[in-house]
């Protein structure tokens, strides 16, 4: 059932890439400025251009440029960087892997500040805290993560001195440095989904304390952490794998503005230096591997839905 | 005479709400008996879940009692225990179960984890321990290959099934008194018939005393030893079951009987309804509070509250009514 699950799910996979990349591809070729021109400067003789256009199949209609893209894409090969030369696939997988250390960090500071902030919130509803945890919930959403980065870069950094304004240290490496150096960025970035989380487990926890089976387990002499504990969060967190599905991929596009904020190579950063200098090949393989990236949490989201509820079933 | 089980005594709880203070329950006295299956009857927002609450202290957190409310378990004031006693006679000693079975049970758990939940916290099982006793539970409220079932997630069973499984974890703790709460109102028919069977069994099985709340007389009927009539927060009137469907004696009870659709009445007729509403709790007129809908109503009933009076000499039938009705009057009879 389950083998059956996933293959249905991959079919979906495979038009969804096809589409979004020929989308990126289309999108592309609108961005004024031709790549051979930046490649050339702009003293260069009009054969040189044509050649070099021809040389990177530029020359071709955008149909067939695709077309041979995605051959090769399918291939495992993303192409090479117009600029450095550098392999568009190892490249791009080496970046990912410092945007995943620094979303992976901020998914958990948005769990555990957003339950904490929801738990505080429900158990003493119109209380003092619960005021001050709604406050963050809406603070957190209102304010931009580039504003709270410099912010905090202001204080931590520049004033204090206690962490790096930018730069990234892989946990690989070392994960005291990682932490260090992936803390403000992380924190930044998890501002507003710990206020998301925050925000709908508050909303969900209190729609199921008031539900039936909670009366029940109430009636079975059971007090009221232990009600919250067995059978109260389980059922409120149902809503909240959603929201923290869709969070990965709304904070997998702040990267692009957190990377630039404090310098770090990954993703974001790549994406936008790809678009500045009209590295096509590059930028189609950041937005490949982003899509890629989303779809594969959707997965994961729904394999933890049928997970947490068996009222779901695997088809 | 049979022991006293629970002694209700000048109930009287109200919350307070943004309109102004809502007066849910009006001075309620009633008392149970060991091995009684009583009916609390009447309908919608007269008090009857209050009520019941009140005894399991499960009511939501801005109910107020009045300083005299008692409620006597064995001797215990339940309304000035403190929550670690309560905690330890709920679910055990006294148990309820609910209207709606489907979602009155945990739909992420299994069902035998979740009967298993009030034997794991009053007596200390583990839930191995629990297994046997569970599938002896479910036996007992007839449920078929038990030992497949306590792996069952609640949305796979039926209705029925569900009320039973509902059944089971009250009792499993073999409680002094259940109340159930319209046990048979979200289901259909023939299933309505199983579970009140169900419900008769075990009583006589296991001596235990039954609240039943009901708006549905033929569940009375069927069921019940003796009647508590409540209207608008107070109890109108109280009888054993043959003595109330004979020959009530408030004229509500009479509108609740005759509004009862039966198969004698001719099809020109259309079915009886009591003409009116429920006085609005937020403000309770000063006299009688069925006035507004009543027949016989007077002058008096409009000034003064009716008192209660007993209408026989062993203090088990009685009203409270300015002017009862007198016996054998015309009643359509439903039984």
């Amino acid at each position: 059932m389950f083998v059956q699950f996933f293959l249905r799910r991959l079919m979906y996979v495979i038009p969804m890439l096809i589409i979004t990349t020929l989308i990126v591809f289309s999108l592309i070729l609108l961005i004024p400025g031709d790549p051979a021109v930046a490649l050339l400067g702009e003293n260069a003789t009009e054969e040189k251009i044509a050649a070099l256009r021809s040389q990177l199949g530029l020359d071709q209609s955008i149909l067939a440029q695709y077309w041979n893209w995605l051959g090769n894409a399918v291939q495992g090969d993303l192409g090479r960087s117009l600029f450095t030369g550098e392999n568009v696939s190892q490249t791009v997988i080496s970046r990912l892997g410092v945007t995943f250390q620094v979303v992976l960090l901020a998914m958990f500071f948005s769990f555990i500040f957003g339950s904490v902030f929801a738990l505080t919130s429900v158990l003493k509803p119109n209380s003092f805290l619960d005021y001050i945890a709604r406050f963050f919930g809406v603070l957190g959403t209102a304010i931009p993560n580039f504003w709270l980065a410099m912010i905090l870069v202001v204080i931590f950094s520049v004033q204090l001195g206690w962490l790096p304004a930018t730069g990234f240290i892989s946990v690989t490496q070392s994960p005291v440095d990682f932490f260090k150096s992936s803390l403000l960025p992380s924190f930044c970035l998890g501002a507003f989904g710990a206020a998301q989380i925050t925000r709908q487990l508050r909303s969900s926890l209190i729609e199921v304390m008031e539900s039936e089976y909670i009366r029940t387990a109430f009636s079975k002499g059971l007090l009221k952490w232990s009600v919250m504990w067995k059978h109260g969060i389980r059922n409120a967190l149902l809503p909240v794998i959603t929201t923290i599905g869709l969070l990965f991929g709304n904070m997998l596009g702040a990267t692009v503005v957190m990377e630039t904020v404090f310098a770090l190579p990954g993703m974001g950063q790549l994406a936008v230096h790809s678009i500045l200098q009209r590295d096509f090949p590059m930028l189609q393989g950041v937005v490949l591997i982003m899509v890629l990236m989303i779809i594969v949490i959707n997965f994961i989201t729904d394999i933890i839905y049928g997970l947490l509820d068996p009222r779901i079933e695997f088809k | 005479m049979k022991q006293e089980l629970i002694k209700v005594e000048n109930l009287q709880a109200s919350f307070s709400s943004q309109q102004g203070t809502i007066h849910a329950i009006n001075n309620v006295n009633f008392s149970i008996n060991e091995g009684e299956i009583v009916a609390l009857v009447g309908e919608s927002g007269s008090g009857k879940s209050v009520t019941a609450l009140s005894i399991m202290g499960l009511n939501a957190g801005n109910i107020k009692y009045s300083q005299n409310s008692t409620i006597y378990y064995r001797g215990e004031n339940l309304l000035a225990s403190k929550p670690k006693t309560m905690k330890k006679i709920r679910g055990n000693e006294l148990s309820m179960i609910f209207q709606d079975p489907l979602s009155s049970l945990n739909p992420l758990q299994k069902i035998g984890r979740q009967i298993a939940e009030p034997l794991m916290l009053h007596l200390g099982y583990s839930y191995q321990k629990c297994i046997e006793r569970i599938i002896e539970l479910l036996t007992m409220v007839g449920i078929p290959s038990p030992e497949q079932r306590i792996n069952h997630y609640p949305h796979q069973l039926s209705g029925g099934m569900r009320q039973r499984v509902m059944i089971a974890m009250a009792l499993a703790c073999d409680p002094k008194l259940l109340i159930a709460d319209e046990p048979t109102t979200a289901l259909d028919v023939t299933i309505q018939a199983q579970i009140l069977s169900v419900l008769k069994k075990l009583q006589k099985e296991m001596n235990i005393s039954i609240i039943l709340i009901t708006h549905d007389l033929g569940v009375v009927a069927e069921l019940a030893d003796r009647v508590l009539v409540m209207y608008s927060g107070k109890i109108v009137e109280e009888a054993d079951v043959y003595s109330l469907f004979e020959s009530p004696k408030h004229p509500y009870t009479k509108g609740l009987l005759q509004s009862v659709p039966n198969l004698r009445g001719d099809k020109e007729n259309h079915l009886y309804t009591i003409p009116g509403t429920v006085p609005n709790p937020l403000n309770l007129p000063k006299g009688c509070s069925f006035y507004n809908r009543c027949m016989h109503a007077s002058p008096k009933c409009h000034d003064k509250s009716p008192t209660w009076k007993y209408d026989n000499k062993s203090l088990t039938r009685g009203y409270s009514c300015w002017h009862p009705l007198t016996d054998r009057e015309e009643v359509k009879h439903y039984v």
